[in-house]
């Protein structure tokens, strides 16, 4: 069948609360997906080179510091500019309503807020990966 | 099928196979007097106010003095957060608690490249002692006790409002507070660490001996449990690890040669209020004994002050949900309860709007009342430890108090906390609960109102507090005029001796940290200096 699908976990922003990113990335690794988690306070530049130097499907952003205006469409610029734009982002965290379609606009494909379930970004991924 | 009553024997059908406490511990159907034939008045309880004070560390408890109402806030500029405390003082609070922001925990000024986007929105912006003295302006520090949640720079944020009090005029020994100063938890759950373990704790014991000499009423360290249980730990690990954290502290004094009477009595803790009622109100009292038991029996601890466990609780952010923020106010309150009964001698209640930005005045206003209601409405402060001697609270804080001692023995066999933490083994334990308890809710195994069960399709958003950008422009705009007006020889000489003073190691860090902030130093020049002697953390992968 096809190859693993290949996602960054990450977590840009000064926060540490890392309890989220890595529930998820435990849950992508018993979907069978292949993860790597990039470690805490990641420069958008730090997020980016990792997504291309592990030719990486999906990058998954946890925020939970209120940064996420500044950080998320910084990442996602710069993954345009990298020529990544088939790299489906998604956003997790503390992330307002209001702040979704803004965040959207920028080039992020979900935002899962508190109390989403592993299973349906697991769905939600499976169904809008641009495998290569 | 409906229960008979006619025949005893028969017995109705159970929701369910099993039933378990929030922690996924397995709770009977019924405890009797069978359950807690173990149990010792004198030894295992002991009346409020006497070892090993498993019902309260003093024999009036509330009847006395409520616990300290301490709403934490922080947000914005010193000058945004400086009337949030007037407004909040205004409506009954009794202690001040400061959220600072992610820059100023991190050891970063606000002109960081790394400060970028955070600048004032976990907390509020602190960069040099110019902003701690617009944080407490109009607010005399010795009629106040003041909270400052901060840790890897703790050292530093205390000597800003140590000069601030001089300014004022207040005599150190006159003042109270808490620094939260706790390193290790920070190892093992919140991940805000700059320093590797060694200066960490070289610094926190220097805080202790300066502390217990200068200022005396002051508390050192709140060691806390609350972010491990954040973090997806169970009660019983946030009991454990925590306590053995202040196990670990104690260590490291006592190697540096202080004499654990002179500083144990200024060690406090920090407790999660989660919502499973009686499993928190035993995680309270068991604390009490185990920590009476570790002082007496294991440091031998003469002055009985030090034996005495005082803990700070806050509701548990991790159990509000975004859905429905309304019942959040229900949770608060009832965890609010918890810590009540358990004991606590102060306490914060979380807003409605946790899960989606820093509170509005409104709801900030709702969780402070929350607290007012408990303690003025519902009788529950009128006896010491209502809950003492049923069967089952009995049962579950004699079970608690074991696995501390099981997991204080693996502890123990790893080579303390510093080492433990080194082979990841309590962030392990801590990820596999969290891991578990997020399948069993994915299984409904555990209900969630509003997100696994009684769910809402279309709910009406509600109003949130936004910190804007231009918070960010005034911060840095205040920052750089500082730089330009401040006697910038004189903040050099006092970095250079305040690195002389880390190099050798051997003296004290507070008289010198005290200097660079009197000379206006930013907290990112003190601690740049610092993570060039000290290095930086770097998280073991495991």
């Amino acid at each position: 069948m096809d190859q693993k699908i290949r996602v960054i976990v990450a977590k840009p922003g000064l926060d540490g609360h890392d309890r989220g990113a890595k529930v998820v990335a435990r849950a992508f690794r018993d979907a069978g997906f292949e993860v790597i988690y990039t470690g805490l306070r990641q420069t958008p530049e730090q997020i980016v080179n990792a997504a291309l130097q592990e030719d990486a499907d999906v990058v998954g952003l946890s925020v939970l510091s209120g940064a996420h205006m500044t950080l998320c469409p910084r990442i996602t610029e710069l993954m345009k500019k990298e020529r990544l734009d088939d790299v489906l982002v998604v956003v997790g965290g503390i992330i307002p309503d209001q702040d979704i379609p803004k965040l959207k606009e920028s080039g992020v494909s979900a935002v899962f807020q508190p109390g989403a379930s592993t299973e349906d970004i697991i769905t939600y991924i499976r169904q809008n990966v641009r495998k290569k | 099928m409906a229960k008979d009553v006619s025949d005893p024997t028969k017995k109705a059908v159970e929701r369910s196979e099993s039933f378990t406490t929030v922690s996924g511990v397995p709770v009977e159907r019924l405890y009797t007097p069978e359950h807690i034939r173990d149990l010792n008045y004198d030894e295992d309880l002991g009346d409020p106010g006497k070892p090993p004070y498993t019902r309260g560390i003093y024999p009036e408890m509330y009847r006395s003095r409520l616990w300290t109402m301490r709403q934490f806030s922080g947000f914005g500029t010193a000058a945004d957060t400086n009337a949030r405390f007037h407004y909040l003082l205004n409506h009954g609070q009794t202690g001040l608690s400061v959220a600072f922001h992610l820059p100023t925990l991190m050891g970063y000024d606000s002109d960081h490249p790394m400060s970028k986007g955070e600048i004032g929105k976990c907390g509020v912006a602190i960069d040099s002692l110019a902003d701690m003295e617009t944080l407490f302006r109009g607010i005399p520090l010795d009629e106040i006790s003041t909270s400052m949640t901060t840790n890897a720079p703790a050292a530093i944020l205390w000597s800003m409002y140590l000069a601030v009090a001089e300014q004022q005029g207040v005599d150190w020994k006159k003042l109270r507070g808490t620094i939260q100063n706790d390193i290790l938890k920070e190892y093992i759950a919140q991940k805000t660490y700059i320093f590797p373990p060694k200066p960490s704790m070289k610094l926190i014991v220097d805080t202790f001996e300066f502390g217990a000499q200068y200022v005396p009423q002051w508390n050192t360290i709140s060691i806390s449990g609350y972010h491990i249980r954040e973090a997806g730990s169970t009660a019983l690990q946030e009991l454990a690890f925590t306590l053995y954290d202040g196990i670990e502290y104690i260590d490291w004094s006592r190697r540096a040669g202080l004499d654990i009477d002179d500083f144990a009595p200024r060690l406090s803790f920090f407790f999660n209020a989660h919502n499973d009622l009686f499993e928190e109100i035993a995680k309270y009292r068991a604390a009490r004994k185990v920590w009476y038991k570790v002082m007496t029996e294991r440091f031998h601890s003469k002055n009985p002050r030090s034996a005495v466990l005082r803990f700070h609780t806050q509701t548990a952010g991790c159990s509000l949900t975004a859905q429905q923020p309304y019942n959040n106010i229900v949770r608060v309150a009832i965890q609010a309860l918890a810590a009540v009964l358990g004991g606590t001698q102060s306490l914060h209640t979380n807003s409605l709007d946790e899960t989606l930005a820093l509170p509005t005045e409104h709801a900030a206003r709702i969780a402070l009342r929350t607290q007012q209601i408990i303690a003025h409405e519902t009788g529950v402060t009128n006896t010491v430890d209502p809950f003492a001697g049923s069967y089952f609270l009995e049962r579950l804080t004699l079970d608690m108090e074991k696995g501390c001692w099981e997991y204080f023995d693996r502890l123990d066999a790893l080579g303390g906390m510093v080492a433990a933490i080194e082979k990841g083994f309590p962030q392990r334990e801590i990820h596999d609960a969290s891991y578990k308890y997020q399948k069993a809710v994915e299984r409904k195994e555990k209900i969630i109102v509003g997100v696994n069960e009684f769910v809402m399709e279309d709910e009406p958003p509600i109003e949130i507090l936004l910190i804007d950008e231009s918070v960010a422009g005034r911060q840095i705009e205040q920052l750089e005029r500082l730089r330009q007006t401040r006697d910038n020889g004189r903040v050099r000489t006092t970095l250079e001796d305040l690195r002389r003073a880390a190099t050798a190691n051997n003296v004290n860090m507070m008289p010198g940290i005290l200097e660079c902030v009197r000379a206006y130093a930013t907290l990112g020049e003190i601690c740049d200096v610092l993570r060039e002697v000290y290095g930086v953390y770097e998280e073991p992968a495991f």
